[in-house]
């Protein structure tokens, strides 16, 4: 598996092109995040591919092809941080209700929700400690569950700093404002 | 200045150097149209919105400049997609100009409205989808910027009927048509270097010269790097005149009907240094016997295709041409004379193609044609082919000694393609002979267009290589699916009379004599021939490497049927 973070402009369709050159080149998405960054205009990706070595370059220079792609980071082998957050909806009676609870406490998880017969659990951490909560709920019985994939950060001031090679792309502000494709 | 949408788009196109443009108009694009008029362009009417796109694509190929094709929306534009997907196989630079419903439509399934962004998205470098007057330019700008930079390839823009009519100032923001694109990093020091550490030290090294040559100008630069390191040139289909074929490194074309000197020098080379060609699989056959003993060297501008096929040990990314200009001064200079004496050798028993000494027993055979219309033409013609069996023999036996004079549709292997991108080759050299040399299959896909060649007076000559057949098709069921000929015998009008009817002149041949006094007669003969040359109908293009099977291990040409004169 290989994490890219993808900083792509804001247009319709971006999230098209994206997914449609994985699609075309055969290359699997294990989880892709997007939403805003702190820049107008530009939104932040957060892909896992199950891509290696040099497949993993592949991915990262066909992701430099599309116009809309503005920063390019393989952040799997630079210290990073990676989160992924859960709501997992367990079903409860009243003898197992604290048990839940406490394991949710172990996992410093929080409970959003207490119905007569559920709980709603939100979990942020890495993926492995978010699936080992999953185990151990599910002897109870999960009745849903909601992930957002893994989000990744490069630690320290060096963020923003990229080893990709230049590109005209990173000049956002002078791309037309014609619009893209819709989704 | 207020101007509209449509004034702002031809404008934008002369402020591009377009002189011509190749389309068919349509509702959703009549504001551009009518626009049209008040500008210095010459409009192509076409026949069938695919040949706007193959015009385009010949126009670019011809010229290295940008091909301009423009159509409505839906039909229009879906009829569009197979020259785009040509083009973007091909890295062949195209701008096509769509027109769209208007914009408060989008979505509703409006009449002749199609998801066009959507339906070319993997088939272009990038599209656009244009809303708004103000968007035009600024567009057209960028969309002919992303085309002609880097790897070439086709750019779309869908531009809405309301953008077309609705006002806007016209003037483009200076920032951005001088913006430019920034160049890639070009490869350090330590590649440099190992790559010419490989080249000096190997003894039996290979250049593979691709269409990548042709696209960054660099004939001269690749001609005087393999004379100086004497390293022998082998060439891609596309990479045909990148190295004149009458240039004594030159040894003629790899691969699936490559020669096979060629393929045995590649499986036999101990280096291989690879020039703007991806490996594509018609060149390299199987990929675990590939060129099992060369280290190689990989100079090429789009860095996704270092490794895709086929692992290299060195991959220099960066146009080809600033690429060899580094290299060229650094060069061992070489003698690589045992190494050329070896493939000479290998030629020496496996050169069958020098029909000049074949028994001439009267049967017209495919590469009697092409030979023959090699010597007349002196070898100086732009020649268009389509896909097939006639493109494997126009390859073999048309030696093509300049660059950008031989035109076909390599990657995507698009029939109908030559006679419309013949046309586009021809507006774009008026002064160039251009030849088609086209089977009877594809001729009858796009032979529409012979009533745009007749509206636009032009001087085009059509070899029809006519045996009947689907010939490739049928030849893969002869070799792999035991002679069933399922659905390739053809049927095909008198095309004599056909382009009669067209107001054009036709011949017909039909023995080997008649040949070059054919060629001849339509080379006088101002205005467009086309010649039907009734060849063998079960003839094979030899040698050949069944998909998929070792490069050295090729199927040659039989012994009976060398008989018969047409080879060997």
């Amino acid at each position: 598996m290989t994490i890219f973070t993808v900083d792509v402009e804001d247009t319709p369709g971006v999230l098209t092109r994206v997914a449609s050159l994985f699609r075309r080149r055969a290359f699997n998405i294990d989880s892709l995040t997007v939403g805003r960054t702190a820049s107008p205009g530009l939104s932040r990706m957060t892909i896992v591919v199950d891509a290696e070595g040099d497949a993993a370059r592949r991915v990262e220079a066909h992701l430099y092809k599309l116009v809309n792609v503005v920063r390019v980071e393989n952040v799997t082998t630079r210290p990073a941080v990676l989160r992924d957050l859960a709501m997992i909806k367990v079903a409860t009676t009243a003898e197992t209700r604290a048990q839940i609870m406490q394991l949710a406490d172990v996992f410093r998880a929080r409970v959003l929700d207490v119905s007569p017969d559920s709980l709603v659990i939100e979990i942020t951490g890495t993926e492995d400690k978010v699936d080992g909560l999953v185990d151990v709920l599910r002897p109870y019985g999960l009745l849903e569950m909601a992930r957002t994939g893994q989000l990744a950060m490069c630690r320290g001031t060096g963020a923003a700093a990229t080893t990709a090679r230049p590109s005209r792309r990173t000049e956002v502000e002078a791309e037309p404002a014609a619009f893209a494709a819709s989704v | 200045m207020q101007k509209t949408g449509a004034q702002i788009l031809w404008e934008s196109l002369v402020r591009e150097g377009v002189d011509v443009v190749f389309g068919y108009p349509g509702g959703a694009i009549l504001p551009a149209y009518d626009a049209m008029l008040d500008y210095p362009i010459r409009h192509v009417l076409v026949r069938h919105e695919q040949g706007a796109t193959h015009m385009a694509d010949g126009y670019a190929r011809a010229t290295g400049r940008v091909g301009v094709a423009i159509a409505t929306s839906g039909p229009g534009a879906t009829n569009m997609v197979t020259g785009i997907a040509t083009a973007m196989m091909d890295s062949s630079p195209l701008v096509c100009i769509t027109g769209q419903v208007g914009s408060r439509l989008i979505g509703s399934d409006a009449f002749q409205e199609t998801d066009i962004t959507g339906i070319t998205l993997p088939i272009t470098k990038h599209n656009y989808l244009v809303t708004r007057a103000s968007d035009v330019a600024p567009t057209i700008a960028a969309a002919f910027d992303l085309a002609r930079s880097g790897r070439p390839g086709p750019v779309l823009i869908d531009i809405t009927k309301d953008a077309q009519q609705g006002s806007s100032e016209s003037g483009v923001p200076a920032d951005l048509r001088r913006r430019g694109r920034q160049p890639d990093q070009l490869p350090g020091h330590d590649l440099i270097d190992a790559a010419l550490k490989l080249i000096g030290g190997a003894e039996r090294p290979l250049i593979l010269a691709g269409h990548g040559i042709l696209l960054s100008g660099a004939s001269d630069l690749v001609r005087r790097f393999a004379e100086r390191a004497d390293v022998p040139v082998a060439m891609t289909l596309l990479g045909i005149g990148g190295i004149p074929a009458s240039h004594p490194l030159n040894l003629g074309m790899m691969g699936m009907h490559g020669e096979p000197w060629v393929n045995q020098a590649i499986q036999e080379a101990d280096l291989l240094i690879a020039i703007g060609m991806r490996f594509d699989d018609r060149v390299t056959g199987n990929l675990k016997t590939y060129a099992p003993r060369a280290k190689k060297i990989h100079l090429e501008i789009d860095p996704a295709e270092i490794n895709k096929n086929v692992p290299v040990d060195v991959g220099l990314v960066g146009d080809v041409s600033e690429l060899v200009a580094r290299l060229l001064p650094h060069v061992p200079e070489g003698d690589r004379s045992a190494w050329r004496s070896h493939i000479d050798a290998l030629k020496g028993t496996a050169a069958v193609r020098d029909i000049q000494t074949l028994p001439d027993n009267g049967h017209l055979y495919a590469a009697h044609v092409l030979h023959d219309l090699w010597r007349e033409t002196g070898g100086n013609a732009v020649v268009v082919t389509d896909v097939g069996q006639h493109q494997m023999w126009e390859a073999q036996y048309y030696h093509h000694d300049a660059p950008r004079s031989l035109i076909t549709s390599g990657g995507l292997g698009t029939m109908g393609f030559a006679l419309p991108a013949a046309i586009g080759a021809k507006v774009a050299r008026p002064d160039a002979e251009v030849w088609v040399v086209v089977g009877d299959g594809g001729f009858q896909m796009t032979l529409c267009e012979l009533a745009t060649i007749a509206q636009e007076n032009l001087d085009i000559n059509v070899a029809v290589i006519n045996n009947g057949y689907l010939g490739m098709v049928r030849q893969w069921q002869e070799f792999f699916y035991e002679r069933r000929y399922a659905a390739t015998p053809l049927a095909s009008p008198d095309f004599v009379t056909l382009a009669e009817a067209y107001g054009l002149r036709g011949m017909r041949v039909t023995e080997r004599a008649g040949v070059r006094p054919a060629v001849a007669a339509a080379r006088a003969h101002r205005g467009t021939v086309v010649i039907d040359f009734r060849v063998e109908q079960e003839d094979t293009v030899y040698p050949m490497v069944p998909a998929g099977g070792d490069l050295h291990r090729m199927i040659r040409r039989p012994p009976v049927l060398a008989e018969t004169g047409a080879d060997a």
